[in-house]
């Protein structure tokens, strides 16, 4: 690793993208010069962004030639409307063609804009389906969440579809938000202002326990890229097979860890040395803690 | 809306052995020459990690045993399992694992098809519908991602805006009509529904073909142009 | 919404290095700036899209103040803003002179 750190969480889709790439090696798809942007916002009086929030194009990592996707965590919540998952989807398309080594999707969103409600979650099912189709092309996927709207919503399904998924620390994936499990069922079920409730439940490092994500990085675009490259070529097979191991191992997650009430009960389960500390430890000793946690098979 | 025998009875006048396990559908039905599998939910259930992996179970077991075979998914869902536990032990790798096997399903030669019979919502919806080749719905379904008042809430968008979009927009108000606008939902089934189904089966598409009728129905013209844009840039 | 359009200058001594591109984000407070080329003679025009009405003058104001100290002509700078307030406004426009000399 090099240079100076860099917070993934702190930067914009485009400063992620410049950074993670080999240098000057992004190439935008419908830049914003282009102004694709919504049509349906300014009917609610709402401003545009001429890339209607998410950044798309090609570059370089290491020398491998990538797609790649950055949702931009400012604007609208990084949600998904029409044109947004539209170039999404559109993109994934575009892999299956031209057959590149990996597509890298930077996920920082909060689910379907519902300014667009029925438009967006119909986009999120056909990122979907294409996501499927790349898939079976042969072409890994790699999902990286580490961003302030975490990746949430029927974006948080589409994430575990792909092949890989890199998480930080900072990173949370869960497809039901805090507020409104608490809306729904009330604040003793989830009360969501308790930070640290929050991320043990939908936090990095209870995903990466729990075998959700892949790989776990610091807040920083160095180790993201790093992780990136480890996974180039790595595409995971989509068969009967790999379902019914995927199957196996959910049950046997359900059946271990079905009545515990909480993330920490979890992690004493799985064998972590010192659970209750697990939220404070940095990444080298994260993992040192849990070294010997049985990775499950997913597919 | 139907309940669940009242409609496998119309769907499969030849004779069905579709039954609830909780709140979970599946079994077969005969109708021309053909067999359907068919899996779903009833009584508006909630999709969270348990009905979830049941889902699966009954898909993989499809797969195992029925090489090949057309599934029917009957849609009724609130949407997904609004709980600490099952964000805790995943929603998202759960519901995923579902999409996963339908999707090997579908490159295994079965075709997917889906009706909303009663209740479609948000991530449930994607979760067991959307993701079928074609979905329909009875007349009197109801497909939406949220109510209005509690948009309203969240977007802080007045009431009245929301409900006034509506009346001239499919884009974000819920209603069965508002999918068949958008490309989502190809029709509403008025006939009976035996024909109907033996119509859908007669299609025989496993191409997502929903951004092309979104944009012939004139209800999403900007999705096709722009993935098109993307993928000849 | 509310959209803006008007043209300031002409510049007497432009600078003449200043390329095209985007800079900021379209979130609460803040602002996107695309600068594009374009024969102007030598006028710089400004296309503000703007979810804060009525502030018109300090729009003319900002812009206008920008325009001359950094020189800037054929140039069409479009905005889309989410309720910036003139501070923020003149440091992404000084944000994308930085970013974009030395870009022609």
């Amino acid at each position: 690793m090099s240079g100076a750190h860099k917070s993934f969480l702190e930067r914009t889709a485009r400063q992620r993208i410049a950074d993670l790439l080999d240098a000057d090696s992004f190439m935008e798809f419908l830049p914003p010069s282009e102004r694709h942007f919504s049509p349906h916002l300014p009917v609610l009086g709402q401003p545009v962004a001429f890339d209607d929030g998410i950044v798309i194009g090609d570059g370089f990592l290491a020398g491998a030639k990538v797609l790649i996707a950055a949702q931009e965590p400012a604007f609208m919540g990084g949600s998904v409307g029409e044109i947004h998952g539209a170039k999404l989807t559109g993109l994934l398309e575009r892999a299956v063609q031209q057959r590149p080594a990996a597509v890298l999707l930077l996920l920082d969103t909060g689910g379907v804009r519902l300014h667009e409600a029925n438009a967006g979650l119909i986009a999120i099912s056909e990122i979907q389906r294409a996501v499927f189709d790349v898939r079976q092309a042969g072409i890994p996927v790699i999902v990286l969440i580490g961003g302030s709207n975490g990746c949430y919503g029927g974006i948080g399904i589409v994430a575990k579809c792909c092949d890989h998924m890199i998480i930080s620390e900072e990173g949370r994936l869960s497809v039901s938000g805090p507020e409104v499990i608490e809306a729904a069922k009330g604040v003793e079920e989830f009360d969501a202002r308790d930070r640290a409730l929050v991320w043990r439940t939908m936090g990095g490092k209870h995903r990466y326990l729990m075998g959700d994500a892949d790989l776990i990085v610091p807040d920083d675009v160095n180790a993201f890229r790093d992780a990136a490259i480890s996974l180039l070529g790595a595409s995971r097979p989509l068969t009967l097979e790999s379902v019914m191991q995927e199957h196996a191992a959910l049950q046997d997650r359900m059946q271990r860890f079905s009545d515990c009430a909480d993330a920490t009960q979890i992690w004493q389960a799985l064998g972590v040395a010192d659970a209750k500390n697990v939220p404070l430890a940095e990444i080298p000793e994260f993992l040192e803690m849990s070294a010997h946690v049985r990775r499950e098979e997913h597919a | 809306m139907l309940e669940w025998k009242e409609l496998c009875d119309q769907l499969f006048p030849q004779g069905h052995t579709v039954s609830a396990h909780g709140l979970v559908l599946h079994g077969e039905g005969r109708i021309g020459n053909q067999t359907i599998a068919v899996v779903g939910t009833t009584e508006h259930a909630a999709i969270g990690v348990d009905i979830a992996l049941e889902l699966s179970a009954a898909v993989i077991d499809i797969m195992n045993r029925q090489a090949g075979i057309p599934i029917l998914m009957l849609v009724d869902t609130q949407g997904q399992q609004l709980s600490r536990r099952d964000e805790l032990l995943g929603n998202s790798p759960f519901l995923a694992h579902l999409a996963k096997c339908f999707a090997v399903a579908r490159t295994r030669g079965h075709q997917l098809l889906s009706v909303v019979y009663s209740e479609a919502v948000s991530g449930g919806f994607l979760s067991l519908g959307m993701i079928a080749d074609e979905t329909y719905a009875v007349p009197g379904a109801q497909i939406r991602v949220m109510a209005l008042p509690a948009m309203s809430r969240i977007t802080k968008l007045p009431l009245e805006e929301l409900e006034a979009l509506c009346r001239s927009s499919p884009i974000l108000g819920p209603g069965a009509h508002n999918f068949v606008a958008l490309g989502a939902v190809e029709e509403i089934w008025e006939g009976p529904l035996d024909q109907c189904l033996l119509t859908a089966l007669a299609k025989k598409n496993n191409l997502d073909k929903r951004r092309e009728l979104g944009a012939s129905c004139g209800g999403r013209t900007g999705a096709a142009r722009i993935a098109q844009l993307v993928r000849e840039h | 919404m509310q959209t803006l359009e008007f043209e300031v200058g002409p510049c007497a001594n432009p600078d003449r290095s200043i390329g095209s591109g985007l800079v900021g984000v379209v979130g609460s407070g803040n602002l996107e700036v695309l600068f594009e080329p374009a024969d102007l003679n030598d006028k710089v025009k400004f296309v503000i899209a703007t979810s804060v009405h009525g502030f018109d003058e300090t729009w003319h104001a900002v812009t206008r103040s920008c325009a001359e100290r950094y020189r800037l002509a054929n140039l069409v700078i479009t905005i889309n803003d989410a309720g910036a307030t003139p501070a923020v406004v003149s440091l992404r426009l000084m944000q994308a002179v930085e970013e974009f000399r030395g870009g022609l």
